[in-house]
């Protein structure tokens, strides 16, 4: 009977593991889907922003802002974006292993890496291996703001702006549907004005104040940011979406244990039972 | 005759705020309060933290709030940018600060230079234990 009762506690325990990922498995799905409409709420503006950046650049082609032409590239900055919490698969490990292989081609053309990292993960990484980590922000919860981001922001704008860095990128996973998620490098200094909107005729805009150069240096701060921003939303709507898939399997995996278990369970009581009645009969029979 | 009327957005970093006809809009840049009717010239402006009052085209009149942002006038288009938060130089400056004081209390004891051996070795092996964790499930399900 021993082994029947240790059994039986270790399902138990299963259980209680099983309701757990269970639960969180149905968490993440939900906060799966109220960041997918945040994804959806975000792409209006930086739609809308890189429209009138476009307009801007081309009106003013003799008007070189620093942020929109490219100079030889001797230091590289990244902003790194990584989840605050784990359980989440592969996620964070395949998008640092995608940022260190990119780092590292850098490296061989002997260009200086600077880093700016959003989300606790990335910190306990870059901890251990090194690396000049010039800003940090964590704790971003699951509905992050724009302002939250200001900070490292700018940081690699003052640093693009003094030289001490030549080319921007920002790393994050892309949102493909729940089950895959890819990580990205995307380049967001020099900024590269879309193509696809055509100038028909020369026309300017009337400006005020009467500056095109400040409008565009605020309008392009603002694009930056709200590229950090959706890149950060894609990637929370990654981490749910991951979560809510290792949660499932592991759901899944506590129900095959616990049929092996039941199974190991029932043999173990069958084996008593046997016992016990060989015993009585053995007994009578001695009477 | 119709009274001519014109698009107008007010969008921000992370919601659309408007979206509809209108027939006139009343916003405050930062030289001046602006009255913007269909088919004003391009304009481009910093604006002021106040109102958006915008004439709806069924003559009802709507007010809106921005903090700061931009307004683009195109003849018929109007696209307000809405920032979210106050923002200024100063304000900025502090964000940009506190995210630095983070990265150094994270990272105290910091090398510069990045040991890319020992990065991949150590992703080598995360993801060795999450193929391990997959091949384990394979084996269960059969």
């Amino acid at each position: 009977m021993a082994i029947a009762k240790e059994v039986r506690t270790k399902i138990q325990s299963i259980k209680n593991t099983q309701k757990i990922t269970r639960a969180m498995e149905m968490v993440a799905a939900s906060k799966m889907r109220k960041a997918q409409e945040r994804m959806q709420r975000a792409k209006p503006y930086a739609k809308k922003i890189l429209q009138v950046i476009s307009h801007l650049a081309k009106a003013h082609s003799e008007c070189h802002h620093p942020y929109l032409v490219s100079r030889p590239i001797q230091r590289v900055g990244y902003i790194v974006v990584t989840t605050d919490r784990g359980l989440c698969g592969g996620l964070n490990t395949n998008l640092l292993k995608t940022v260190i292989n990119n780092m590292k081609e850098w490296k061989n053309k002997n260009a200086e890496i600077s880093i700016c990292l959003v989300g606790g993960k990335g910190g306990a990484f870059f901890k251990r291996i090194g690396g000049k980590v010039l800003g940090h922000v964590e704790h971003l919860g699951d509905a992050p703001q724009v302002t939250d981001f200001i900070g490292v922001v700018k940081i690699m704008l003052d640093a693009y702006l003094e030289n001490r860095i030549d080319t921007l990128f920002l790393c994050s996973n892309e949102f493909i549907n729940t089950m895959s998620q890819q990580p990205t490098i995307q380049q967001m200094l020099p900024v590269v004005p879309s193509e696809d909107v055509k100038l028909q005729h020369h026309w300017d805009y009337l400006y005020e104040p009467d500056n095109a150069r400040v409008l565009l240096d605020q309008l392009l701060t603002r694009y930056i940011e709200a590229q950090v921003y959706r890149g950060v939303i894609e990637n929370i709507a990654s981490e749910q979406a991951a979560r809510m898939v290792a949660m499932k399997s592991a759901t899944d995996n506590a129900a095959e244990l616990i049929s092996d278990l039941q199974l190991i369970y029932n043999k173990a009581r069958q084996s008593a039972i046997t016992q016990e009645l060989t015993e009585i009969v053995a007994g009578a029979a001695v009477v | 005759m119709m009274t001519p009327t014109m698009r107008l957005d007010i969008v921000s970093a992370e919601k659309e705020i408007f979206s509809g006809e209108v027939e006139a809009v009343a916003v405050a840049g930062v030289l001046g309060e602006l009255g913007i009717y269909p088919g004003h010239a391009p304009l481009l402006t910093a604006l002021k933290p106040g109102n958006i009052k915008a004439i709806l085209a069924d003559k009802h009149e709507e007010v809106f709030y921005v903090s700061s942002g931009m307004l683009e006038v195109q003849p018929f288009i109007v696209t307000v940018l809405a920032d979210t938060a106050l923002r200024a130089a100063d304000i900025d400056e502090a964000a940009a600060l506190e995210a630095k004081e983070t990265a150094e209390k994270k990272l105290a004891i910091q090398q510069d230079q990045m040991d890319f051996a020992k990065a991949t070795a150590e992703l080598a092996e995360a993801i060795a234990q999450i193929r391990a964790i997959q091949k384990m499930k394979e084996r269960l399900k059969k």
